[in-house]
C-alpha cells in the first residue's frame, strides 16, 4: 500500500489530476448506475436501504439483484477490455489492434455459442470457454502475423479475417440450432440486461487477478515496446512474455464478453484517448485506461437505461454514438499524428 | 574475456556465420569491420545469444552463456541493436530502462540504479534532454538516448552494431572517446563500425569479416601494412603520424 501511495506520489501534475478525474468519475458513474432507472432510487433512498434488511424493500431489491449486479458488470467489463485493448496494442504493437478489431472477442463469443449449444451453462464454465476462445483468436493472429513478417497493416487485416471467420462460425451455429440465443442481436451488440451474480462473480474475479497482475509488468510491457531485440538483450524471454501478456488480454476480454456479449470500441478508443492524455508509460496507462474504461462502459448502460425509458437500448449502441465522435474530437485536437503510426 | 570458439551460426537453414573463434578481452575496444552482408551484425547478435548457434560454443569468463540465464547474460553483456523502434516515451524513461536485468519483481527502481542512470545520461551529455520524447529528438540525440541505455546496463562486455549511425561528425569522434573511456573503466567493448577511419584510429584490435569468415584480424597498425583492407573493400587507408590517425586514400 506504502509503495502505490509513494508511486502515487511521484507522478507528475497531469497525472495526479487525471487520476482525480478517474477516481471521481469512476464513483459517479457507479452512483448513477446504482440510482438510475426506470425507478429511481434518490441518496436518502439509497442510505434506508441499507438501514434495514436489504430484500424487505422494493428499493432494496431493485438494488440487490439488479442495480448492483449490472453497475458492478459494467465497471469491471469497462476496466478489462479497456485494459485488454492497451496490452494487446502494446504487444502487437499496433495502435489499432483491439481485442473486437483482431477477432479476440468473437474468438469469445464463439466459444459461448459453442459452450450454449453444447448444453454447458454455469458461471466459471462460461468465463472459461470464453477465455479459451478469445486466447486461441489472439495467438492465431500473433503466430500468424510473425511466421509471415506482417506489417501493422497486414496484422490489423489478418485480425479483421480471423474476426469474420470466427463470427461466420457462430452464425453457422445459431443458423443450424437456432434455440442457442446467446448470439442474439444484444449479445453482438453488448448488454447487460442478462447479468446475474452466479455469471458475474467468477468473471469479475478473473478480471480482478488479470488486472492485478498486469499491474506488476507495466515495466515488462514498456521494455517489449522497444522491440525484439532490445527486449532480448536487456534479458527478456520476449516469446514467453509475449505469450503470457496475450494470455492476460484474452481473460480479460473473454470474462468481458461471457458477461455482456460483443461489446467493441471500448477496448479501442478508450487506450488512444489515455495515451493523449496521459502519455504511454505502462505504470501510468493500465490503471487510468482501467478507471476510464470503467466509466465509460458504466455511464454508457446508464445512458442505455433511461435514455429512453421504459425501453430499454443495449450498451453498445449508445458506446459507439458516444465514442465515436468523442473518438474524432481526440484525433483531430492531436492532429492524427504519432499514435497511430 | 568473451570467447566465441568455432561459431557457425544463422537465420533458419540459412548459414551466415562459419568457424568463427575470436576472443574480446575487457579493457579493450575492438572493432569489427566488413563489407554488406559479410555477417556482422548477425555476429553480434549471435554473441548475445538473440540468434541460436548452429554449432559452436560461447564463453564469458570461462563461464558457458548455455549455464547462464537470459537475464544473467544480460547483466554481464549489453547490446544495442542497429535498428530500433521509436517507442513513445521519454530519454529518461529509456535510459531507465537499461536497468531491466538487475531488477528482481516488481521491479522497483533503488537508489543506486538512479544514480547509474544519471552518471550514463552524463556520460552522453543528454542529461538534458531526461524528459523529452524520443519521437521528438533527431536520430543522432536518439542514437545517443540508446547508447546511453546499453551503458545504464553497466554490464562488463558492450557491443555495439553501428553506434555512429544517423551521428554527425563530432558526435561520433564524441562516442568514440566515450567508448575509449568505458575500457579505461575495464569494460570490454565490441562494436560493428562501417567507418574505416573511425575504426583504425580509436580501436585497440580489429576482426575484418568478409562472406561470413573472419578473414583478418589484429591491431590497427597491423592491419594497415598488410594488403587485406584493399582485398576486401577495394579501397586503401593512409595513416597520418603527426595526426596519429587514419583516412580514405581517395583515388578519383
Amino acid at each position: 500500500m506504502n509503495s502505490l501511495l509513494k508511486s502515487f506520489l511521484a507522478n507528475n501534475k497531469r497525472i495526479k489530476l487525471l487520476y482525480c478525474i478517474g477516481f471521481l468519475l469512476l464513483l459517479g458513474a457507479a452512483f448513477a448506475g446504482i440510482c438510475l432507472g426506470n425507478t429511481v432510487i434518490s441518496l436518502s433512498e439509497l442510505i434506508s436501504v441499507f438501514s434495514k434488511e436489504l430484500s424487505s424493500s422494493a428499493d432494496g431489491r431493485i438494488f440487490l439483484y439488479v442495480r448492483l449486479p449490472r453497475t458492478v458488470a459494467s465497471l469491471v467489463c469497462g476496466a478489462a477490455l479497456a485494459v485488454s485493448g492497451t496490452v494487446i496494442q502494446s504487444v502487437l504493437a499496433n495502435r489499432l489492434a483491439s481485442p473486437s478489431i483482431i477477432g479476440v472477442n468473437s474468438g469469445a463469443g464463439l466459444a459461448v455459442t459453442l459452450c450454449t449449444a453444447l448444453g454447458v451453462y454455469g458461471g466459471f464454465r462460461f468465463s472459461l470457454f470464453a477465455f479459451c476462445g478469445a486466447f486461441a483468436a489472439v495467438m492465431a493472429v500473433s503466430l500468424l502475423a510473425r511466421r509471415i513478417g506482417a506489417s501493422r497493416g497486414t496484422l490489423i487485416l489478418l485480425g479483421i479475417a480471423v474476426n469474420s471467420l470466427l463470427n461466420a462460425v457462430s452464425d453457422t451455429v445459431v443458423t443450424f440450432i437456432p434455440e442457442v440465443g446467446v448470439m442474439s442481436n444484444d449479445f453482438k451488440v453488448g448488454d447487460f440486461s442478462a447479468v446475474t451474480y452466479s455469471r458475474l462473480l467468477p468473471s469479475a474475479a478473473l478480471i480482478a487477478v488479470s488486472l492485478v497482475l498486469l499491474f506488476t509488468l507495466t515495466n515488462e510491457l514498456d521494455v517489449l515496446s522497444l522491440g525484439e531485440d532490445s527486449a532480448k538483450s536487456l534479458g527478456m524471454n520476449t516469446a514467453l512474455v509475449r505469450t503470457l501478456f496475450l494470455m492476460l488480454a484474452a481473460v480479460l476480454a473473454g470474462c468481458a464478453v461471457s458477461l455482456a456479449g460483443l461489446l467493441s470500441f471500448v477496448g479501442l478508443i478508450v487506450p488512444h484517448a489515455v495515451r493523449r492524455l496521459a502519455g504511454s508509460k505502462s505504470s501510468q496507462l493500465l490503471p487510468l485506461s482501467a478507471l476510464f474504461g470503467a466509466s465509460f462502459v458504466c455511464l454508457c448502460d446508464t445512458a442505455a437505461r433511461t435514455l429512453f425509458s421504459p425501453y430499454e437500448i443495449p450498451v453498445g449502441i449508445i458506446m459507439a454514438f458516444l465514442g465515436a465522435p468523442f473518438f474524432v474530437f481526440i484525433l483531430i485536437k492531436g492532429k492524427g499524428g504519432h499514435t497511430l503510426a | 574475456m568473451l570467447e566465441l570458439k568455432n561459431i557457425c551460426a544463422g537465420y533458419g537453414k540459412n548459414q551466415i556465420l562459419a568457424d568463427i573463434s575470436l576472443s574480446f578481452p575487457k579493457s579493450k575496444f575492438i572493432c569489427i569491420i566488413g563489407p554488406n552482408g559479410s555477417g556482422k551484425s548477425t555476429l553480434l547478435k549471435t554473441a548475445m545469444g538473440i540468434i541460436p548457434i548452429l554449432s559452436g560454443e560461447i564463453y564469458i569468463d570461462s563461464e558457458n552463456v548455455n549455464s547462464l540465464s537470459r537475464r544473467q547474460l544480460a547483466e554481464r553483456m549489453a547490446y544495442l541493436s542497429q535498428g530500433k523502434n521509436v517507442p513513445d516515451m521519454t530519454v529518461g524513461q529509456l535510459v531507465m530502462h537499461g536497468r531491466f536485468p538487475h531488477l528482481s519483481y516488481p521491479r522497483r527502481y533503488s537508489e543506486k540504479d538512479k544514480s547509474i542512470v544519471s552518471a550514463a545520461l552524463n556520460e552522453l551529455r543528454i542529461s538534458g534532454l531526461r524528459d523529452k520524447p524520443l519521437f521528438s529528438l533527431s536520430g543522432g540525440m536518439r542514437q545517443n538516448a540508446y547508447i546511453a541505455m546499453a551503458l545504464a546496463q553497466d554490464a562488463e562486455y558492450i557491443l555495439l552494431d553501428e553506434p555512429t549511425s544517423y551521428l554527425d561528425i563530432s558526435h561520433q569522434l564524441e562516442l568514440m572517446k566515450s567508448m575509449k573511456r568505458l575500457t579505461a573503466l575495464g569494460k570490454g567493448v565490441v562494436s560493428v563500425l562501417h567507418d574505416l577511419p573511425l575504426a583504425f584510429s580509436f580501436s585497440d584490435y580489429i576482426v575484418v569479416l568478409n562472406n561470413g569468415v573472419v578473414v583478418a584480424e589484429g591491431t590497427p597498425e597491423e592491419l594497415y601494412n598488410r594488403p587485406i583492407i584493399r582485398e576486401v573493400f577495394g579501397i586503401e587507408l593512409d595513416y597520418s603520424a603527426e595526426e596519429k590517425s587514419y583516412r580514405y586514400k581517395y583515388i578519383l
